[in-house]
């Protein structure tokens, strides 16, 4: 036979014997395969589509000149215009509406609006421009008109010709459809409108949100903006289409990397089921390499052999995971929208985009593992010396090898130290680092604790039986269990690993849920609170109205709240500023403060406070006592950090400052937003009743704090969605481990079944004893799980999540739902060993013992 | 991405056209301002009426000639600046409210080339970037513009990707006031009138930059100016204009309003002397006769771009330096004519050169 056909021949052969572990081994590959390629494509597809979006926005521009306040004066556009080396100055006013009809829906009432020089944006953003009506073709320049891309058209449920009505300040103000773009990308909700018209009708006189810049062919770019730069000065900078990239990529990397991550340590988790199974199968066979070796085989064919086996299991299970995943993808996209319903891509659509340098990447790092998996196992099983081997009860001696504590020891120890090491380009490359380590580590040390253990419960049973309250079996469960450690713990690797995943997640989401909960109780005291849609650059509420508001009946208390965004650094995303009443004396009582603060009494006395979230000391270095300059109105402020409040809402920074000072500095005496306090005879329905005789009453979102926080909670949830998700997954990974090695296991003891037969042990008790063993083992599995989840989770809350977004928690545990998960996972495993079992003992006795000589 | 700003610009050429082709008029106007309207009898007073004349609809200034290289190649140009009213709210008190736009088309001829050369641009009128300013010619759009000194002379400048002009027009004659001391009847209803003057004979003087060379150049142009708020009847399908500079100091212009099956509905001529004397025909004296037709291979449109033109009694032949001077924008503005360098003959004898300009040739505009 030749050496070819011999290989296919004992590979098939083989896989026939067995074909129920291997479509698990091969399942096991796909499903991480699948879901590391999906998370992957989603993701790719939907910060593809949010960066093309944000960039058909702001056209083909060699560069941006934007406002650190956001809005500025138009003055500076003619200056550009007629700037040496400006070829082309393109004014952009871009903004939010407020869609009156949409109110109900909290975070998704606002239409973004351009307002273009259709005459410049031909020439730099030619997707922007209005398509007009063929009989209107004025339209482009009317100062009533405005043009939808499909997608706003759809949500707006409007048509060409239509009335669209938005608010605007305390007003509304109605518009007439005037037809579509050129060009909208395919979900992309956005209007356009005539720069003019759109400066008029929502009180922008004056001002722009940014000029686009094309160059003269020949000036460098980069001396260009530097120079530019200089003579702007800070209240302006000037961006690149990549610094604006960045700027989107920042915006959600931490998001996207700590998904890749979630789907790798899936793939993880089915590269220990790979190697429990692989390494089952490698010494059920033992006998059989041996044979093939006195039979002629060299170590190299026999090593060749079992990699090609590995090979041929990793291929198909990275091909089919790369289907499923691409399906996956998108199905998820289809029903949960790119960001997987986390928010972190509004208003777009994507499309899946399939790379093939991805999908290679995909296949092989799940091929890798797969060999990894498999060829560990193989390598000690070659070079076995095959009259060894031959002899029966050396299985166990195999793994020997693999239970040096050691390189488990080594794992641990690097694993601790990587927690202590900072995040590298602000993501925690070294925390995930720790995770996979302390994984392996753990799951190494599986075998000694094992022993351990079990040692420990032979010698109590023992006493037991001794005193004859327990029979025989009780003693050769734990007895099996002690003695042969490896082939356990190797059964027990692939759950392990997905157990202690889910352990952590789970911790680590329930921290997360509870610490969000109690912090929207903090940020959200009052009862009600009311919002208007900004007019120009200013608050909804001017003056007139905040006296009206004051001297409203029925309420104890009214806070007003001015809240911007400014840019601090023009390569990354916006930060929040708050300017709002803040008790001097006690700030704690206002923020959410945590860590050190500087007392009122050491403030400086020519600076003013300012208190920062912790995501502005992580990204602009702000420490309490630190003086810094904050853009307010026209011009640079200096104040003072005198303390630090925890912030889940804006990952990217925010700041407070005293509503006084704010007016002082900028003159901006508009509001957005004011808080109210009922006194205790008001009812609810008398304070909206209040509320709605405003003569603005059409102009006002009015909101309860419970509804904030109930919503908050279920976005909260639904971006854990995927998490959930993933950790079902790991768990289904984990039981089909548990499956697999157990049917494996017990096949490979049919010997030692058939002989516990013979001397009288009844089939009843060799399914209890199996049970027993699959249940203690699980219990173990569960034990060590739950300690290294714990582990992670500490990780998870303490250092991945303060390095990748910027704020930090306190532990909290989810027992009742870990109980329920070990409950299920310890019925399940023993269901699964008793099944294995049945095929293992309903096998003819006679021939079992016969067998083995 | 050509096509799409194709669309996007249709309507500016529809601003023109709408001047130009007979667009009805009161459609644009239905909701839109009042514009001031056309009278007889009204007196130019200059230099006031080189400038700009917001309160009505339309106005361009339109220069055309002929130039020399000094090797004594010649070279046709024509630049054009636009200023239509838009019919945005006066009310709006935005800077960026596009009351007012500035279009500027620009071309060269050269027949070593063999078709024309061609840039336009739009711009809102407004933040001193585009205007057209009253009380003197002064026009500007962006790095383009078209000025006139206080000595009566004017400059232009247009930079276009693949040609630029920077040319001084000296006057060499007094202006001519076309029509009845410059009310310019259109068609046979009296409504249909601009205010129109000429100025015929400018000696031009310049650098032009043309295939990567800055070339100097000598020549002669012809300016018009002419303003106006409802210029065409109806049924107006095109028109054929032309303005001579003859070598004998004479200058002529003549044109026809064709109407549907290239009827005549309107015609008119006035010819001037080198002392200033003027014969202005009446609408059954001037006849446009095609000569020769050129089909052009970019629109299919079919010009006649030979042309016998009759005045009473005397017979003018056109000849055009090339054929090929089809101005085709549809990639932008969507306007298409002809406008073309022309050598004029009379009795055989070679008398002038000037410039044709054929419009409404292409079958219905497709917008």
């Amino acid at each position: 036979m030749k050496a070819a056909s011999l290989t296919t021949w004992l590979l098939l052969s083989e896989w026939r014997a067995r074909f129920v572990q291997l479509i698990v081994a091969v399942m096991a590959i796909a499903l991480g395969v699948a879901l590391g390629f999906s998370i992957h494509l989603i993701n790719t597809a939907a910060f593809n589509e949010f960066s093309a979006a944000s960039k058909s926005l702001s056209g083909q521009s060699d560069l941006q000149v934007y406002g650190t306040r956001g809005l500025f004066d138009e003055s500076l556009y003619p200056r550009l215009a007629q700037y040496e080396g400006v070829k082309l100055a393109n004014p952009v006013l871009e903004f939010t509406a407020i869609v009156p009809d949409k109110l109900e829906s909290r975070n998704n009432h606002k239409l973004r609006i351009l307002g273009i020089d259709m005459f410049r944006a031909a020439n730099m953003s030619p997707d922007l421009l209005g398509v007009p009506a063929e009989d209107k073709l004025m339209d482009g320049l009317a100062d009533d008109a405005i043009f939808l891309s499909p997608a706003a058209k759809e949500w707006l449920q409007v048509r060409q010709g239509d009335i669209l009505r938005l608010n605007v300040g305390m007003q509304s103000i109605a518009l007439r459809v005037a037809g579509g773009l050129t060009r909208a990308r395919a979900g992309q909700r956005v209007a356009i409108m005539d720069i003019g018209a759109a400066q008029w009708h929502f009180q922008y006189l004056g001002l722009l949100s940014r000029i686009e810049l094309k160059l003269d062919a020949g000036v460098r770019h980069a001396i260009f903006k530097e120079k530019l730069q200089k003579e702007l000065g800070a209240q302006f900078f000037v961006a690149e289409i990549v610094d604006q990239e960045a700027r989107v990529a920042n915006m959600s990397r931490a998001y996207r990397v700590n998904l890749n991550m979630l789907a790798l340590v899936a793939l993880f988790t089915g590269a220990f089921l790979v190697f429990s199974t692989q390494a089952l199968s490698v010494i059920r066979r033992r006998s059989q390499f041996a044979l093939l070796r006195v039979l002629g085989f060299t170590q190299r064919q026999l090593l060749r052999q079992m990699v090609m086996e590995g090979f041929v299991l990793g291929a198909i299970g990275s091909l089919a995971g790369l289907a499923v995943g691409y399906s996956f993808a998108a199905l998820a996209i289809k029903l949960l929208g790119g960001d997987l319903g986390s928010g972190f891509f509004p208003g777009i659509q994507p499309s899946l985009y399939l790379s093939p340098i991805a999908a290679l990447v995909y296949f092989f790092v799940g091929l890798g593992v797969t060999l990894l998996g498999s060829i560990l196992p193989v390598l000690e099983a070659v070079r076995a010396r095959p009259a060894v081997v031959l002899k029966p009860g050396s299985q166990d001696s195999a793994m020997e090898r693999l239970s040096t504590p050691w390189p488990a020891m080594i794992c641990l120890s690097a694993g601790i130290l990587s927690t202590q090491l900072p995040p590298i380009h602000e993501l925690p490359v070294f925390g995930y680092l720790a995770i996979a380590l302390l994984l392996i580590g753990g799951i190494s040390l599986m075998p000694r604790f094992a022993v351990w253990a079990f040692s420990f419960w032979m010698r109590i049973v023992n006493g037991f039986i001794s005193r004859g309250r327990l029979n025989a079996v009780s003693l050769m469960i734990f007895a099996r269990l002690a003695n042969a450690p490896n082939q356990a713990s190797i059964a027990l690797s692939g759950v392990l690993a997905s157990f202690s995943l889910m352990v952590a997640m789970a911790i680590m989401v329930l921290s997360f849920r509870v610490s969000v909960d109690n912090w929207l109780e903090y940020v959200l005291p009052a009862d009600l609170y009311v919002r208007a849609a900004d007019s120009g650059n200013q608050g909804g509420f001017q003056s007139v109205e905040q006296q009206i508001m004051t001297a409203l009946p029925g309420f104890a208390r009214i806070d007003f709240f001015r809240v911007q965004q400014l840019v601090l650094d023009p390569n990354r995303p916006e930060i929040t500023l708050f300017a709002r009443p803040i008790d001097n004396a006690n700030p704690g009582n206002t923020l959410p403060l945590i860590g050190e603060m500087m007392e009122q009494t050491q403030w400086p006395k020519d600076s003013r406070p300012l208190w920062v979230s912790e995501a502005m000391v992580d990204l602009y270095g702000y420490t309490v006592g630190k003086q810094v300059m904050i853009p307010i109105g026209n011009m640079l402020r200096e104040f003072t950090v005198v303390g630090i409040w925890r912030d889940y809402g804006r990952q990217f920074g925010a700041v407070q400052m005293q509503l006084s000072d704010y007016q002082m500095l900028s003159n901006d005496l508009s509001i957005n937003t004011v808080a109210l306090w009922l006194q205790s005879q008001t009812t609810m329905t008398d304070a909206y009743a209040t509320l709605q005789q405003l003569p603005f009453s059409d102009a006002l979102e009015i909101t309860q704090s419970q509804a904030i926080r109930a919503k908050s909670l279920e976005i909260f949830d639904r971006s854990f969605a995927v998490t959930y998700l993933l950790e079902v997954i790991a768990v289904v990974i984990g039981l089909l481990g548990v499956a697999a090695s157990f049917s494996a296991q017990t096949l490979a003891r049919k010997n030692e079944f058939g002989m516990l037969r013979h001397i009288g042990v009844t089939r009843r008790q060799i399914l209890a004893m199996l049970a027993a063993e699959g249940t203690l083992l699980t219990l173990l599995g569960v034990a060590i799980g739950f300690m290294l989840g714990w582990a992670i989770s500490l990780i998870l809350i303490f250092i991945v999540n303060p390095q990748s977004f910027h704020w930090t928690m306190q532990l909290h545990m989810p027992w009742s739902w870990l109980i329920l998960i070990a409950g299920i996972l310890l019925v399940s495993a023993s269901m699964t060993a008793l099944t294995a079992g049945r095929r293992a003992v309903s096998a003819n006795v006679i021939r079992a013992v016969k067998e083995d000589w | 991405m050509q096509n799409d700003r194709y669309k996007q610009y249709i309507f500016i050429a529809l601003i023109l056209l709408a001047a130009w082709l007979a667009f009805p008029v009161s459609q644009l106007l239905a909701e839109g301002p009042r514009y001031k309207q056309v009278v007889p009898h009204y007196d130019l007073t200059f230099p006031q009426d080189y400038g700009a004349h917001p309160d009505f609809r339309i106005e361009w200034w339109y220069v055309t000639g002929w130039l020399e290289t000094s090797e004594k190649k010649p070279l046709g140009f024509q630049i054009t600046f636009f200023r239509p009213s838009t019919g945005h709210n006066p009310e709006n008190p935005s800077q960026f409210a596009p009351k007012q736009l500035i279009i500027g088309h620009a071309a060269l001829s050269d027949p070593a080339v063999g078709r024309l050369i061609y840039d336009e641009k739009t711009a809102r009128a407004g933040f001193g970037l585009a205007y057209a300013r009253e009380g003197d010619t002064d026009v500007k759009l962006d790095d383009w513009y078209f000025v006139r000194s206080p000595d009566g002379s004017y400059t232009t400048e247009v930079q276009a990707d693949k040609f630029g002009l920077h040319l001084t027009l000296k006057p060499s004659q007094s202006l001519m006031l076309q029509g009845k001391k410059g009310f310019s009847r259109k068609g046979p209803d009296i409504e249909q009138a601009s205010y129109y003057y000429s100025k015929p004979h400018l000696q031009v003087s310049g650098i032009i930059r043309h295939q990567g060379q800055t070339l100097t150049v000598k020549g002669h142009a012809w300016l018009d100016h002419e303003w106006s708020s409802e210029l065409l009847d109806s049924r107006a399908d095109g028109w054929d204009w032309v303005s001579v500079n003859l070598d004998d100091g004479s200058a002529l212009m003549a044109f026809q309003i064709r109407g549907k099956n290239d009827k005549k509905l309107w015609a008119y001529a006035k010819l001037r002397d080198a002392n200033g004397h003027e014969i202005l025909f009446a609408p059954e004296q001037v006849e446009f006769i095609p000569v020769r037709t050129w089909q052009s291979p970019h629109t299919n449109a079919t010009y006649p771009v030979e042309m016998r033109i009759r005045t009473d009694k005397t017979e003018w032949r056109l000849m055009p330096l090339f054929d090929d001077q089809e101005l085709d924008s549809r990639s932008s503005t969507g306007a298409v004519y002809w406008e073309g360098a022309v050598t004029v003959f009379r009795d055989e004898q070679k008398v002038g050169r000037g410039y044709l300009e054929l419009t409404g040739y292409v079958e219905s505009l497709d917008l």
